[in-house]
């Protein structure tokens, strides 16, 4: 293979790794905002992955879609039920809501798929070249040559800008999750505020499985999401709150994780597979320090919204 | 970042609560089996045969699992009553078992009383030194621990697999598992052939010690007063928060490498993947259900043990996956911190 289509294949695992990371952290980067902490955000993206398998299987990629963002909804609803209007530890409970995703996932794909589990044949999202931006050289087949998951990606980004910075939800949002006392003082309805972001993470995170499942493995696996939920709350806190700065910390970690096809293109031996495997949880770590000082956390983060902040 | 996870004021008493809160979990977990279409009757009864249904439920099932999810519940409560969350226990139980494998292998001319101390003691310390990064990530950069010990995890998954098809894959290289460790770095069984093993009695004693230090010991006051309130515990000056909260994180760590270890020296007596069904995980629901007590940890410890061994029954005799258990433990956790949170 010549040095440039190994680049362009690259670049376009990047992007096409990033992508459930990207949907997922966006969605995240919601929530905390408005002062919810997510950990359950990882039993979402599974919860989403698992709807996207089962649709998928009777042969409809929508179907297997809105299952997903369904199945992410179910997994946010649980969760701030609990902690935004039970007032109980955000993290504990995200925590929980996974375990219970893990466990509700395995039961359910054992009922759908049968002991067999893998090798399914799903109505897969393929990738779509947009007319035009495909044909420009490298940019096009890395950025335009991807599923429509992606494409919805990109629009996500300004998107959620707009939401956030340009919409009276936004505000009210960001007020519930930097000064939860304060913007009730001011007739903010924090908790259903709160629990508005944390739907709409939840659902995002479901789509964030679903492409996982569609436009990336094409099987359902048990705790297939391996943890891609926590690196997307990693992604949140280096891209600093902040749509824009997600959308290049989600591509980081793409490209983290697309190292692992580029070394066995390459065949640079020597280097343990499981070295590869380790990078994007070891530069999510690395990440987290560097982003300490530089970016500061919504002040009402995973507290109470009774709790002075 | 410092939480108050649940506070020590509840509103039942804490036996119905505990035994409450287990109880609609797995009737929960029944009625999901039923409307998933399993079949429920069945597997409830293989969920109770296969944990206390017989002597052998009991001492070679029930107990082998708690004996590493009491150690692992004390991990959790030890650092969660001071105000600080270890969420990466199944990390440093992996990390345990490596080192206590090296060490298991290396020790074969040693006497037991040697041998056996030296393998706990690299579990200890392995364990400790996987939580080193995020106690110094939060003392200098102010990262929560709660991210970096979760990310961790995997991490160690990552070197368990490089550990077996590397540096201490069995000699024949066949499969990714070490080689046995020593006879005599083996814990002995306490009532042979009963598979139960020391190592619980090695729990229930750390257990006590704990005890003692959180309810009587100045350390356990500190400890508490800053896991109570760690800003009047900041702003008061008194009390050196931060050190706290490193000290019992690397306590946490061992703790849970120690789990790791005697699971390797009183079961496996091997390296493998997947050592651990998820005992990092299922400990912080033992923690939550024994109100982050030392008595109470024992109690939820025999109480998740018998979850795990019954649910290795359950897969077994009706076909029922055995991580379902894990809607069990969502539901405890979920119940405890609701009936014992804050109020105010």
């Amino acid at each position: 293979m010549s040095d440039d289509a190994i680049l362009i294949g690259f670049g376009a695992a990047t992007v096409r790794v990033a992508t459930p990371l990207l949907l997922a952290a966006l969605g995240e980067t919601v929530s905390e905002r408005g002062g919810v902490l997510n950990l359950g955000i990882e039993g979402a993206m599974l919860g989403g992955a698992l709807g996207a398998a089962v649709g998928a299987a009777q042969g409809s990629a929508v179907v297997g879609l809105a299952l997903a963002v369904a199945a992410g909804l179910v997994a946010a609803l649980l969760l701030a039920a609990v902690s935004v209007w039970g007032r109980a530890d955000q993290i504990i409970a995200g925590t929980a809501v996974t375990l219970a995703a893990v466990g509700v996932t395995g039961l359910v794909a054992q009922r759908t798929f049968g002991s067999a589990g893998a090798g399914l044949e799903l109505a897969t999202l393929q990738p779509v070249e947009v007319p035009l931006l495909g044909a420009i050289p490298v940019v096009g087949p890395v950025l335009f040559r991807q599923s429509l998951l992606t494409y919805l990606g990109y629009l996500l980004i300004p998107l959620t800008w707009w939401l956030l910075y340009r919409t009276r939800f936004g505000l009210e949002l960001r007020a519930s999750g930097e000064a939860p006392t304060s913007a009730r003082a001011a007739g903010v309805a924090v908790r259903w505020r709160r629990t508005a972001g944390a739907l709409l993470g939840g659902a995002l995170a479901g789509l964030g499985g679903a492409s996982l499942v569609l436009a990336q493995v094409g099987t359902f696996t048990e705790k297939m999401t391996a943890g891609r939920g926590f690196i997307a709350i990693a992604i949140v806190v280096l891209g600093r709150w902040h749509p824009g700065g997600v959308a290049l910390a989600a591509l980081l970690f793409g490209a983290a994780t697309a190292l692992q096809y580029l070394v066995q293109a390459s065949g640079l031996g020597g280097v343990p597979w499981q070295l590869l495997l380790a990078l994007p949880y070891l530069l999510a770590l690395v990440a987290l320090a560097s982003a300490v000082g530089r970016a500061r956390a919504p002040a009402g983060l995973a507290r109470d919204d009774q709790e002075e902040s | 970042m410092n939480t108050t996870v649940v506070s020590r004021r509840a509103a039942v008493p804490d036996l119905v609560l505990t035994l409450g809160a287990f109880l609609l979990g797995l009737a929960l977990l029944l009625a999901f089996l039923s409307v998933a279409g399993f079949d429920a009757a069945a597997g409830l009864a293989a969920l109770w045969r296969g944990a206390f249904g017989s002597r052998y439920a009991l001492l070679s099932a029930t107990l082998v699992p708690a004996a590493p999810l009491l150690l692992l519940g004390l991990a959790f409560a030890l650092a969660a009553r001071a105000g600080a969350l270890n969420i990466g226990m199944e990390g440093q139980f992996a990390m345990g078992a490596i080192g206590a494998t090296w060490v298991g292998l290396a020790v074969g001319g040693w006497s037991p009383l040697l041998a056996i101390p030296a393998v706990l003691a690299a579990g200890l310390v392995a364990g400790a030194a996987w939580i080193v990064v995020p106690v110094v990530l939060r003392w200098r950069f102010g990262v929560t621990e709660v991210i970096s010990t979760l990310l961790l995890n995997f991490v160690a998954e990552a070197a368990v697999s490089w550990a077996v098809t590397g540096p201490l894959q069995e000699a024949s290289r066949s499969y990714p598992q070490s080689d046995p460790i020593a006879m005599s770095a083996r814990l002995p069984r306490l009532l042979p052939p009963d598979r139960v093993h020391l190592g619980f009695v090695v729990a229930l004693a750390i257990a006590a010690v704990l005890w003692v230090i959180l309810a009587r010991h100045r350390l356990g006051f500190v400890w508490r007063a800053v896991g109570a309130s760690p800003r009047a515990a900041t702003v008061t000056g008194r009390l050196p928060v931060e050190r706290v909260a490193a000290t019992v994180l690397l306590l946490s760590g061992a703790l849970a490498g120690l789990g790791g270890a005697i699971e390797v020296s009183g079961v496996s007596a091997a390296l493998y993947q997947n050592l651990s069904p998820g005992y990092g995980f299922t400990a912080i629901a033992v923690a939550l259900l024994g109100r982050l007590h030392p008595a109470g940890i024992v109690v939820a410890a025999i109480l998740f043990g018998a979850l795990q061994a019954g649910a290795g029954a359950m897969q077994r005799d009706a076909g029922i996956p055995a991580v379902a258990v894990h809607v069990v433990q969502a539901v405890v956790i979920l119940v405890m911190l609701l009936a014992t949170r804050r109020r105010g």
